[in-house]
């Protein structure tokens, strides 16, 4: 048995961008700032970087915690680590906050240097492919010509694939979890009522609430519940919380009654505290807008075309968030182009959330695909 | 059934693929047949599997391998992709027998296909004897087999004949040593080269 252990003690650090980054929406962003964490040694041929693409809810803290804040642990702590699946005694794995995020990285919350105020509503629409143009400039600034793997889940999958479209040569493999080429109308769908439950928040201001030392709460709070349901399966919710009462019967109030209201209610809360409410905006709109294959008619196969690549694509049996289906079109369009593939379907019944748990095989899937690489 | 059980069989079946072809292998187990075919004939491969470990002993091993329950069949893959599609002794495992021999020979322009031939004579004296066979080639108990389709090499010559599946090439083994006459007697496993009549 291989003992794992945790990275430990880690420290963001921050690099300024000064040459401007020209926007997929055209807009054009004179400079930006990143916040990023990295965990092992970058080898000396420089061949051994990993870079851990986040999803909705991330932010570069992957791995280990912080001196001052012991319990704030890296959402992919159980992956990435001295012994664990991506192993930081081999590889040089790099986490980073993307940009128009609120952990760090320059957002609607950072001062805009034209005004001397907030972004809020004025901050550029962002794309996947910004993101992976901004996280390939960090490559640049640490001297990384080409990623031995990007990995992410779900909108970080999305980027991974996007990488190896973008920078066909910058990648060697591309590992993307619970993930899909494109939203559905049934996701878009639940994206857009989330947004309207941040933009109809009368404490929304357009976007401006800072100035108005204000945060809308309740709409990043709905918007949070309405992700969580989606992000959890009928079963998992069924049995996690079933029909459970706080008070044992029926108390005909609007109060907590059923343990699912509570936890819905709790996990709003924690958001709304932590997360900034245009940066949500503007990561759905992210997910909303990824389609690699628009530009080519919708033929994915042709997309995926540049791409050199290997590819390992993993989905969980009871996601209905980023289904099964959604990851056998990237497989297919992989197949049609004669890259190496590996698809691995892992039953599980947590829904889209299991990319984040430690299930045995999906771990085992991990380590024996980055294991394969190292040598 | 391990394919490892067989390495003879690889050898037969690698002498049946041309180098750098597109090949497809059904039910792949840990991916060593298509690692001998990436060695041998520097093939393209890809490999199928439904069972967890497998899967991750194929991902250990750097084959190719997309999980797919071949119960299902190959949606999803085109037409005439793969120059060979291949399944090594797990055809009597599967019970849509006919829809995956359609499928093998929709994506593939050659199928390959071998299986333990239930009607060996040892089986049919087992049989005689009143108790299911168990050997070398059939190992498990009728209580726990993974196989659910019993058929002989003249059982399947008969469907190939009724689904218009032509017979390219047949050859036939007891263990290591071919077999020549008697084919449905003699031989405990056989391979065939299929195509579309």
């Amino acid at each position: 048995m291989i003992q794992s252990q945790s990275v430990g003690v880690v420290t963001p650090q921050r690099v300024v961008f000064d040459e401007p980054l020209a926007l997929k929406s055209g807009a054009v962003l004179p400079s930006y700032e990143l916040t990023f964490e990295t965990y092992g040694e970058l080898n000396a041929d420089r061949s051994n970087a990993v870079l851990v693409c986040h999803a909705l809810s991330g932010s570069h803290h992957v791995a280990g915690h912080y001196a001052d804040d012991p319990g704030n642990i890296g959402w992919w702590d159980n992956l990435v680590g001295p012994g664990k699946p991506l192993d930081t005694r081999e590889f040089f794995v790099i986490g980073v906050n993307n940009l128009g995020g609120c952990f760090g990285s320059t957002g609607p919350a950072s001062i805009n240097p034209a005004t001397g105020r907030h972004w809020g509503a004025d901050f550029p629409f962002i794309t996947v492919e910004d993101w992976v143009a901004t996280q390939a400039r960090l490559a640049d600034h640490l001297g990384i010509e080409r990623f031995a793997a990007v990995v992410g889940g779900s909108l970080g999958g999305m980027q991974a694939i996007s990488w190896a479209l973008q920078y066909p040569d910058r990648v060697a493999n591309v590992a993307a979890i619970a993930s899909a080429p494109k939203l559905t109308a049934q996701n878009i769908a639940f994206n857009e009522v989330a947004r309207q439950a941040i933009l109809t928040d009368p404490d929304f201001h357009g976007g401006n609430y800072y100035q108005h030392d204000m945060v809308p709460v309740r709409g990043l709070r709905l918007a949070r519940m309405i992700g969580h349901i989606t992000y959890l399966s009928d079963d998992s919710l069924a049995e996690k919380f079933g029909r459970a009462l706080r008070h044992g019967k029926h108390i005909y109030s609007y109060d907590i009654e059923f343990e699912i209201e509570s936890y819905l209610r709790y996990q709003g809360d924690k958001f709304s505290r932590q997360f900034d409410a245009n940066t949500y905006l503007l990561t759905t709109k992210a997910l909303d807008y990824f389609d690699p294959a628009f530009e080519h008619g919708g033929n994915l196969p042709a997309a995926f075309a540049r791409c050199k690549a290997d590819f390992l694509v993993v989905s969980f049996s009871t996601d209905w968030r980023f289904a099964p289906e959604r990851s056998r079109e990237i497989v297919y369009a992989l197949l049609h182009n004669r890259r190496n593939v590996s698809y691995a379907e892992i039953p599980s019944g947590a829904g889209h959330d299991a990319f984040l748990l430690d299930d045995a095989h999906y771990h085992a899937v991990l380590r024996s695909y980055f294991g394969r690489m190292k040598r | 059934m391990s394919p490892t059980t067989y390495r003879f069989d690889f050898d037969v079946i690698a002498a049946w693929i041309s180098p750098g072809e597109t090949v497809l292998d059904l039910g792949c187990g840990d991916g060593s047949l298509l690692a001998h075919l990436v060695e041998t004939r520097g093939v393209r491969g890809w490999g199928v599997e439904n069972d967890p470990d497998n899967l991750v002993a194929c991902v250990a091993n750097g084959v190719n391998v997309i999980q797919v329950d071949l119960e299902k069949g190959l949606a999803g893959f085109e037409d005439g992709f793969f120059d060979h599609v291949i399944m090594s002794l797990s055809l009597q495992t599967i019970h849509n027998t006919r829809a995956i021999l359609d499928e093998m020979l929709r994506v593939g322009h050659e199928a390959v296909v071998s299986f333990p031939n239930f009607g060996y004579w040892r089986h049919r004296q087992s049989i005689m004897n009143g108790r299911m066979p168990v050997s070398e080639s059939l190992p498990h108990q009728w209580f726990d087999t993974p196989n659910v389709r019993f058929f002989t090499i003249a059982d399947f010559e008969a469907l190939c004949a009724d689904a218009g599946i032509a017979v390219r090439e047949r050859l036939a083994f007891d263990d290591d040593r071919p077999v020549v006459e008697e084919a449905n007697f003699m031989a405990n496993f056989a391979v065939f080269r299929l195509g579309r009549s």
